[in-house]
């Protein structure tokens, strides 16, 4: 990953969004570093969409303050922002060529000496659009649509460039590619990125940092990998993938440390999160269903625990397996890849499973 | 086995076909249309042929002389009566189009823009006018316009004018302010149509790209509506150049358009070859009219990129 630069580009200010006594947005509070790959994640009608056409212009806070560079946003249209954006639908103009689209907003500026021409081609280049300036939005396929929209919002050069769900009507393998073309788009050309998603692949795939939502509220920001194996609460851990929940009791709080008791685990010390506030004696404790890991034969591991096979689903290259374990209310998830052959382990099997303690994230009830 | 078990499969075949036949799209699409089709047939296109023919023949007083001539096309395209009301004709019908389109435009788009959860009630009190008569509405811009007509004491009232004006009734101003207005409801309906279909995030895009509201209204809205706009303008062109109630109503001497000249030819003169060749001469030259209108905005549309 390249050196993060650390000056702030989006400041957002305790925002709130109403309509009537419903708050798309509550109090929300963020900021985005300069160029950087910023994911907003979250469900649909988590006010993501929202906040993104806050930033654009389209709609305007409740109350709290938006900043884009280090100016204030109030009051200025859309059409005056440093934004551009690129949206679900790509609002490709249907009665101008691709060329036309893209020097749709060049024209204003009235460039000089061939200047326009230069930088749609090189927007184009950037795509990978070129020599298709002259076809029609009606002659292009999903993809290329999707990419002269890139190319019509990365002409402006903006400082902020937003995206709103722009792979979603993408089929998978074509998303895929696209995540990995965007992410090195931004990486060459150094804008900052704010994406809207509801996928948690995407946002995980592409971002530098992801905030996730839930009704309004932004529950979490971090990395990537915090996210995925740190989240805060279980609806972030629900969120992004599978996650084993097991009841815990705390029977010892510290700075740094927790040591609780749990009724399949036994007496477990892990890492106290930094976020984390003791809410009455109770906690969750999370375990991604990719951290436990079958023990063969006579194998053993420092920490293990019992069960018995109940389900298996297959997934070509890995197995999903339930495991029952006594004394547990839910039976565990244990994804395996399928190398050992965990896609021949019959039901019905008793097995044991090895963890590390390090894996399992404590949260708060 | 008898010549009549012979007979009776071919027979069975036939039946077969013929419910084949029946059940082809084209020929289900056929009956479908037959009604209407025979209808169009008998009352337009057979009486269309009727007076083609009779623009080639010559009226002797009672009788009519087939011999085929083109005397009648030589009187109405050179005599300058007809000539001038020809162009009359043609030019009040262009600005009643130009207007209405023009004054129906911000209605529709007020409608599908702004009419909220209440499109269909605005549409509905947009063709409340039709509830009356045209005879009436018309008789109403008289009212209006007339030497004691509202307007006229409306001006008086507020001292702006000393006497009644006479230049209000009985001109080509008055056919062209009645017909504007009578035809308004038939252009505001295809516009709001085409800009319902606009794509409002398109408008969102363009300002998105740099546009204030008036920029991305002329790059956006109005070229992807200009298929609405064309519809208009021919739905009032093409029937306005043959009005003959309101020239008759509201034009005097001044506003007589083509259409009075044809009954006239038809009824007073006796002239049916010459009323035929009038009306055959006004019909082309409204396709021609009609084609370049959809040329001329088409082009303005590709300029407007």
């Amino acid at each position: 990953m390249p050196e993060q630069p650390q000056r702030s580009m989006i400041e957002i200010k305790n925002v709130t969004r109403s309509y009537g006594a419903f708050k798309a947005l509550d109090d929300a509070s963020l900021t985005i570093r300069e160029g950087e790959f910023f994911s907003l994640l979250g469900p649909s009608g988590c006010g993501k969409t929202t906040l993104l056409r806050m930033i654009a212009g389209f709609d305007n806070p409740t109350s709290g303050s938006i900043a884009v560079g280090g100016q204030p946003m109030e009051g200025i249209p859309a059409n005056r922002r440093p934004t551009n954006m690129v949206f679900q639908s790509y609002a490709i103009f249907p009665h101008l060529n691709v060329e036309q689209n893209v020097a749709y907003g060049l024209k204003r500026l009235k460039l000089q000496g061939g200047e326009e021409k230069r930088r749609v081609e090189e927007a184009l280049a950037q795509v990978s659009l070129t020599g298709l300036g002259k076809r029609l939005a009606t002659e292009l396929s999903g993809g290329q649509r999707q990419r002269v929209a890139l190319a019509r919002a990365l002409v402006m050069r903006p400082k902020v460039l937003l995206l709103d769900e722009p792979l979603s009507a993408l089929d998978k393998k074509l998303r895929e590619q696209m995540q990995v073309e965007l992410r090195r788009l931004q990486q060459a050309v150094g804008i900052t990125f704010v994406l809207v998603t509801h996928d948690q692949y995407e946002a995980l795939a592409m971002s530098d940092r992801i905030a996730v939502m839930f009704g309004g509220k932004i529950a979490q920001v971090a990395s990537p990998k915090e996210i995925y194996q740190r989240p805060v609460n279980r609806q972030v851990a629900d969120f992004l993938g599978g996650m084993n929940f097991v009841k815990a009791e705390i029977v010892e709080e510290s700075g740094a440390s927790l040591v609780v008791d749990t009724l399949g685990f036994g007496r477990i010390k892990t890492d106290k999160p930094k976020a984390f506030v003791r809410n009455g004696g109770g906690a969750t404790l999370g375990i991604r269903p990719e951290r436990l890991r079958v023990l063969w034969d006579n194998a053993t591991a420092k920490f293990e625990v019992a069960g018995k096979v109940v389900e298996r689903h297959y997934f070509g290259e890995i197995t999903h397996l339930i495991v029952e374990i006594p004394g547990l209310e839910k039976p565990l998830s244990v994804t395996e890849t399928n190398d050992f052959g965990a896609d021949d382990i019959p039901v019905g099997t008793s097995i044991r499973l090895a963890y590390d303690p390090e894996a399992l994230v404590a949260m708060a009830d | 086995m008898t010549a009549a078990a012979e007979g009776a499969p071919p027979l069975r075949m036939t039946r077969a076909r013929r419910n084949a036949l029946l059940q082809s799209e084209p020929v289900q699409g056929f009956a479908l249309i037959s009604p209407t089709f025979l209808y169009a047939l008998i009352l337009l296109v057979l009486p269309i042929l009727v007076v083609i023919a009779h623009s080639f023949w010559t009226q002797h007083y009672l009788t009519i002389d087939r011999t085929f001539t083109l005397e009648n096309y030589r009187v109405a395209l050179t005599e300058p009566i007809y000539r001038d009301l020809l162009w009359r004709s043609l030019y009040i019908s262009l600005t009643v189009s130009f207007f209405t389109v023009l004054l129906a435009y911000p209605i529709a788009y007020f409608i599908s823009f702004h009419g909220g959860r209440h499109k269909s009630l605005w549409l509905f009190l947009i063709t409340i006018p039709f509830w009356t008569s045209y005879l009436l509405r018309v008789m109403s811009w008289k009212v209006i316009l007339g030497y004691n007509g509202v307007l006229n004491s409306g001006l008086m009232g507020l001292g702006i004018i000393d006497e009644p004006s006479t230049a209000l009734l009985y001109n080509s101003s008055a056919v062209i302010i009645t017909l504007t207005h009578a035809w308004a409801a038939f252009a505001i309906l295809p516009i709001f149509v085409s800009l319902e279909k606009v794509d409002r995030t398109l408008v969102e895009a363009a300002t998105d790209l740099g546009d204030g509201p008036l920029r991305s209204f002329l790059r956006v809205t109005l070229p992807l509506s200009a298929p609405g706009i064309i519809s208009a303008a021919l739905i009032v062109m093409i029937p306005t150049v043959g009005d003959y109630v309101t020239p008759k109503l509201v034009g005097g001497k001044d506003g007589v358009m083509i259409a009075n000249a044809i009954q006239a030819q038809f009824g007073k003169a006796a002239n049916w070859p010459l009323g035929a060749a009038l009306s055959v001469t006004t019909m082309l030259i409204v396709s021609l009219m009609a084609g370049a209108t959809v040329l001329i905005i088409r082009a303005l549309q590709r300029m407007a990129r």
